[in-house]
């Protein structure tokens, strides 16, 4: 069997993204990029699907301008097969985004899709869903744990009360949460070898896809800022401001 | 034209996040419709159908949709979508799971997590961990959105009632199946829900030290969350986590202990009335939210705020 993982280039998850002063969008000149956590975590359970002999290959594939190309080959030195990368100027809305990857999916026939939960610069938690519904196949969204049984995959969701197994036929897709593993780093020799893995560059008109804007952005602003209040030496003042000052307890 | 309003509900319950979404319908347009799919489920039309602001309760009872399967829910509300101008659904694991389908069979963009509405094509969203707010304005006919609960009050109930038309349209993909559930029991109130919240981060130290913030949190009516470093550790399970990727909460008083203050962390509280802040590091970042700081060991205060409460 073939996992496609889908991963996403985005700011550092220790970099605080500041708003540009035209409030146009956000600033991400000079800044520290890195590849989406939640992709890392997909990437690391395809990885991990092969080595238990239950996938036979790994296809990671990205969008966005050439410099993606490192979160491909970063994605290569943890243990991926090779990579596709399909170029755009910028970076596309998530039904674009879907529509090119159920593209990709026509031509790999993956058993197994798996897809980070969410990017941590847009937040907008979508994208393997709407792929999934294109392709008309099963999702198993924020999973935290993955088992193939069968013919089907089994997966067990992280929800708002607790934890939720469901079964999918197969092809399949799963977004991944944090708890589903801890990615491995890549050793010196295998980021060499990654150079070497290939790496296939196709556009958009390529796939035969039409990028339609479904959105505006209007503006970014930066959010109001809560001030810092006082400190306090002792509970009993603690309990006390709480009481008297703040009135909520 | 009208709005549609996704009920979240366990087949016997409204869930609370879904009268955040109907306030939030209700700035959009009057006309607003209350759907609830699920099976055995006519306790929760009741309930929606006595809602401020929902004009109209559409139920569906079917087997296929017991679970909410996000295969087929999206396939029912897809069937309903055009006669309505905007589809709406609470930001919580269940909305997020198959709103996007939704969005997607309707070839229409979905706008996720919604803050504010500035018009009926135009809202808030927060993206980039709450650093930055973007408003961003819809170009589609039909209009699917997720709703932050925080960012809206809870409709109330009134005197009127409103009329359930009971539907019958059963989209069952075959494709997906619930096998088991383990639900978090607890005594103590919903994390989302709560007007108090104590939480707990990788100061804690280990799970067993999180009976010092229950103990807190018993006195105070709490509820008892962590950050992302906590759940990371092992120390608690994820339903509990706070944050970015958690849950979004804004109770009136957030007391956050052994928490150093990462953005992903603030992302998900900085909304709260006001909030304490305990740990013993003086220059952790969260002192530069917190109404209130405390620099100590929380080994040594916690069980004298408890004694003191």
């Amino acid at each position: 069997m073939k996992i496609l993982v889908t991963v996403k280039r985005v700011i550092d998850y220790n970099v605080k993204a500041r708003v540009k002063a035209d409030n146009s969008d956000v600033d991400l000149a000079n800044t520290k990029m890195a590849l989406n956590p939640f992709c890392e975590i997909a990437v690391e359970e395809a990885i991990r699907l092969k080595e238990s002999g239950a996938a036979t290959e790994v296809v990671v594939v990205s969008i966005g301008p050439k410099a993606c190309q490192e979160q491909i080959r970063t994605s290569l030195a943890l243990g991926a097969d090779r990579g596709i990368q399909i170029e755009t100027d910028t970076m596309p809305e998530s039904l674009n985004v879907a529509k090119l990857l159920a593209k990709v999916v026509e031509v790999e026939q993956p058993g197994l899709i798996i897809m980070g939960k969410q990017a941590i610069d847009s937040d907008n938690n979508q994208t393997g869903q709407m792929l999934a519904a294109l392709l008309d196949i099963p999702q198993g969204t924020f999973a935290s744990k993955v088992e193939l049984v069968d013919e089907k995959v089994h997966v067990t969701r992280e929800v708002d009360g607790g934890l939720q197994t469901v079964a999918l036929n197969m092809p399949a897709i799963v977004t991944t949460d944090l708890r589903l593993n801890e990615p491995r780093y890549a050793s010196l020799p295998n980021i060499m070898k990654a150079k070497r893995k290939p790496l296939a560059v196709q556009t958009p008109e390529d796939l035969g896809v039409q990028m339609k804007t479904h959105t505006q952005l209007v503006k970014v602003e930066a959010p109001t800022e809560r001030k810092a209040g006082i400190k306090v030496n002792s509970i009993e003042e603690l309990i006390e401001k709480l009481q008297n000052e703040a009135k909520v307890i | 034209m009208a709005i549609l309003i996704i009920a979240e509900h366990d087949n016997a319950v409204l869930k609370a996040a879904t009268l955040n979404t109907i306030t939030a319908a209700s700035q959009i347009g009057d006309e607003c419709h209350l759907l609830v799919a699920g099976s055995n489920c006519s306790a929760v039309a009741e309930q929606g159908a006595v809602v401020t602001g929902v004009t109209k309760v559409l139920l569906v009872d079917n087997s296929a949709y017991e679970y909410q399967l996000a295969e087929n829910t999206s396939k029912l509300v897809t069937e309903l979508a055009p006669s309505y101008s905007h589809i709406l659904s609470a930001a919580t694991t269940t909305g997020k799971n198959f709103m996007p389908r939704v969005a997607a069979l309707l070839d229409v963009a979905q706008i996720s997590d919604i803050i504010k509405i500035e018009s009926e094509n135009t809202f808030q969203r927060p993206i980039y961990a709450g650093n930055a707010i973007a408003t961003v304005e819809s170009l589609d006919s039909i209009k699917v959105i997720t709703v932050r609960g925080t960012a809206f009050d809870a409709a109330t109930t009134s005197d009127s009632n409103a009329p359930i038309e009971t539907l019958s349209i059963v989209h069952d993909a075959k494709v997906s199946e619930f096998v088991s559930e383990e639900v978090a029991v607890s005594e103590r109130p919903e994390l989302t829900a709560a007007k108090v919240i104590i939480s707990g981060g990788r100061g804690m130290g280990n799970g067993e030290n999180f009976t010092l913030l229950e103990s807190v949190a018993d006195k105070l009516g709490a509820a008892v969350g962590a950050s992302r470093a906590a759940v990371d550790a092992g120390f608690v399970p994820n339903d509990m986590q706070v944050g970015q990727t958690g849950k979004i909460v804004a109770p009136d008083l957030y007391i956050a202990v052994g928490i150093s203050g990462a953005i992903q962390h603030l992302a998900g509280m900085k909304d709260s009335k006001i909030i304490v802040a305990i740990n013993k590091d003086e220059d952790a970042p969260i002192f530069q939210v917190a109404d209130y700081g405390l620099v100590a060991d929380l080994f040594e205060v916690l069980p004298e705020l408890t004694d003191k409460l």
